[in-house]
């Protein structure tokens, strides 16, 4: 069997099914190159092969792909539409794919996730597209799924554990591919740690219920992730802080954050990011914001 | 939006029995009231829609209705309202695009005890539908001849004689006469065509291309230059035919899938500018809007490939208006030493 290589890019998608398909390759004997965390070098990489005005993260996500362009033989690139239509997602999600087919020579293993295709398919498809037969995907896809579960369930208990205790807690409400990057979001949690103050993030939180609960503070947003971070708001009803961390500029975020800011009555920090954003003045805006939570 | 509203409002006011008010005319001011109260990094027609909503709750209406969807349009609603609910005015405000609007509608009448004159609906839905395909007809006739006009302004003029005719016009065959009888009148008026004509395409982000308040004029500017001109995107393309073309703009362009709001159409329109010999592109979007930025390197690599200039605007309520008169003279001086 020839061995190929499976570049997966670590930014946007990544941090939603990345455990999926790092496992659901591991047990097909595929080798994965999973590119390093986010660093100065990948940046400047993104920065030149995307547009000025494209937000901070999809930018990122396009440097990690041109890092990988060399050393690997296919890089991974979903296209995530929308689960239904009341679930849709931000229109870079939907054009990323066409948009590095057209610059880049590299072979691409892409899968759809729209109205009528589930992840499901998608597996089946890149598996099929590797040469392996259906027995082996299937195999593959349950073991990938169990893992990718047992991960969030672990993640979700980590959480509850949490928020039992008696510590002072903040709840960070922003997408999973800012908060957990730790180029954007490192240097905020950093400061939170530091200053004995428990983090809560709002992506570890069982979606399904999230998603019910989003709809009291707005009842028609039809952006799937954008109304799980919401929900996370009215799960822990005495939380201290809530900080919305968003990268510039976010087109969702503009929107969604300002009209949760504008319903909620808690104290919250709105902290919006870009490349040439300062660590000194953040951590200035965060201390000053940990200790208006401890009066 | 353009020279929209009167539709609406005709079809309203023949269908309701209760009062309709115009919104004023979009001016620096409603900008000004719009960016006020919105979020910084928001694209730019939420802020006029904004500045458009408290103009109109001012001159007193109580029901708000506004379309769009595909892109953030479909979520402006529930934001504005929250706003506005903050600044402390009392209204309604539904979206009519994202589904459910028979519910809605159905609750909108029984709350507001709405006087509708059911009978006159499909006649004036007919109506008011043809009105919209005739109006784009004749404009774009208009955009391709207006800057070749002997006599300066009468294109113009003529228009507004049309508009004011269908104002006043209660049937569908009338309606028709009328279309027929401007369109003869306008194939009529005199033209002067110069021995090399510059033929020049506009796409870009709905809304900034069809107000021409957020574009400042840039179809009459370019027309006074003696530049002929090409639109796609108007009302009864995004309704009516943007549906039916995507499978051939996919096969077209060996694509597989569509890409978000218009920026699919955007890509097909300028190969198909390209390919038809047209001398310049001109891509004109707002700040911020998400879709469009994403296919700006792709449309400048057709275009290059080509070899057709491109030019792109990014408009935003800090754009200056000398800035963009500049960039726009430079280009329409570069299309010309071309031609020669």
């Amino acid at each position: 069997m020839n061995k190929v290589i499976v570049g997966i890019p670590r930014g946007i998608f990544y941090y939603y099914d990345g455990v999926f398909w790092n496992s659901f390759f591991y047990s097909l004997n595929v080798r994965t190159i999973i590119s390093p965390k986010t660093n100065k070098e990948i940046i400047n990489l993104g920065l030149l092969s995307s547009p000025d005005e494209m937000c901070l993260s999809m930018k990122i996500y396009l440097g990690h792909i041109k890092y990988l362009e060399d050393k690997v033989d296919y890089i991974l690139i979903p296209r995530i539409d929308r689960f239904d239509d009341y679930n849709q997602t931000c229109t870079n999600f939907l054009a990323i794919y066409q948009y590095v087919l057209h610059f880049s020579s590299i072979k691409i293993l892409n899968y759809n996730i729209d109205n009528h295709h589930t992840l499901k398919d998608g597996a089946f498809k890149i598996g099929k597209e590797l040469g392996f037969s259906r027995c082996e995907i299937i195999e593959a896809y349950k073991y990938a799924l169990k893992r990718h579960q047992e991960y969030l369930r672990k993640k979700i208990f980590e959480q509850e554990q949490i928020i039992s205790n008696n510590h002072k807690k903040v709840l960070i409400v922003s997408h999973a591919y800012n908060i957990h990057d730790e180029y954007l979001g490192g240097n905020i949690l950093k400061i939170l740690k530091d200053n004995q103050i428990d983090v809560l993030y709002s992506n570890y939180f069982d979606e399904q219920k999230a998603n019910v609960k989003a709809l009291e503070l707005s009842p028609n947003l039809y952006w799937k992730y954008s109304r799980d971070a919401i929900g996370s708001i009215s799960f822990v009803p005495n939380i201290d802080g809530i900080i919305f961390f968003s990268t510039f500029p976010c087109g969702l975020d503009s929107l969604v954050n300002e009209l949760v800011i504008r319903k909620i009555h808690k104290p919250y920090l709105n902290i919006i990011i870009d490349d040439s954003t300062s660590i000194t003045g953040l951590e200035t805006r965060i201390e000053s914001f940990v200790d208006l939570l401890e009066n | 939006m353009g020279n929209y509203g009167f539709i609406v409002h005709y079809f309203l006011s023949n269908v309701l029995k209760d009062e309709i008010i115009d919104p004023p005319k979009i001016t620096s001011k409603t900008l000004e009231l719009g960016s006020k109260y919105s979020p910084d990094f928001v694209c730019t027609p939420f802020k006029y829609t904004l500045g458009t909503l408290i103009e109109s709750l001012e001159c007193g209406s109580d029901i708000l209705i506004q379309m769009g969807g595909g892109c953030r349009y479909g979520y402006y609603h529930e934001l504005q309202s929250q706003i506005l609910k903050d600044l402390g005015y009392k209204f309604k405000l539904i979206n009519l695009i994202n589904g459910g609007n028979h519910i809605k509608l159905k609750k909108l009448i029984k709350d507001y005890n709405l006087h509708i004159r059911y009978y006159r609906l499909p006649k004036y839905y007919l109506i008011a539908k043809t009105m919209v395909k005739y109006l784009d007809s004749i404009e774009s006739y208009v955009r391709k001849n207006r800057c070749y006009e002997k006599e300066k302004g009468s294109f113009n003029n003529l228009e507004e004689k049309m508009i004011n005719e269908f104002k006043s016009c209660h049937s569908y065959f009338k309606l028709r006469k009328i279309y027929q009888k401007y369109l003869k009148k306008f194939k009529s008026l005199q033209l002067i065509k110069p021995k090399q004509e510059i033929k020049v395409g506009i796409i870009g982000e709905l809304y900034t291309i069809m107000e021409p308040y957020a574009n400042y004029n840039l179809e009459q500017k370019l027309n006074d230059k003696g530049i002929s001109l090409i639109r796609f995107t108007n009302v009864s393309y995004l309704l009516y035919e943007k549906k039916r073309k995507v499978k051939k703009f996919l096969k077209n362009l060996k694509l597989k899938y569509r890409m978000g709001a218009d920026a699919l159409d955007n890509i097909y329109h300028t190969k198909y500018l390209c390919e038809n010999d047209y001398d310049g592109i001109i891509h004109i979007k707002s700040s911020f809007c998400t879709p469009e930025i994403l296919i700006m390197p792709i449309i400048e690599d057709i275009a290059s490939k080509y070899e057709v200039p491109i030019l792109f605007f990014s408009m935003d309520m800090n754009t200056s208006e000398t800035g963009f008169e500049t960039r726009l003279e430079a280009f329409c001086d570069m299309l010309e030493m071309r031609k020669k």
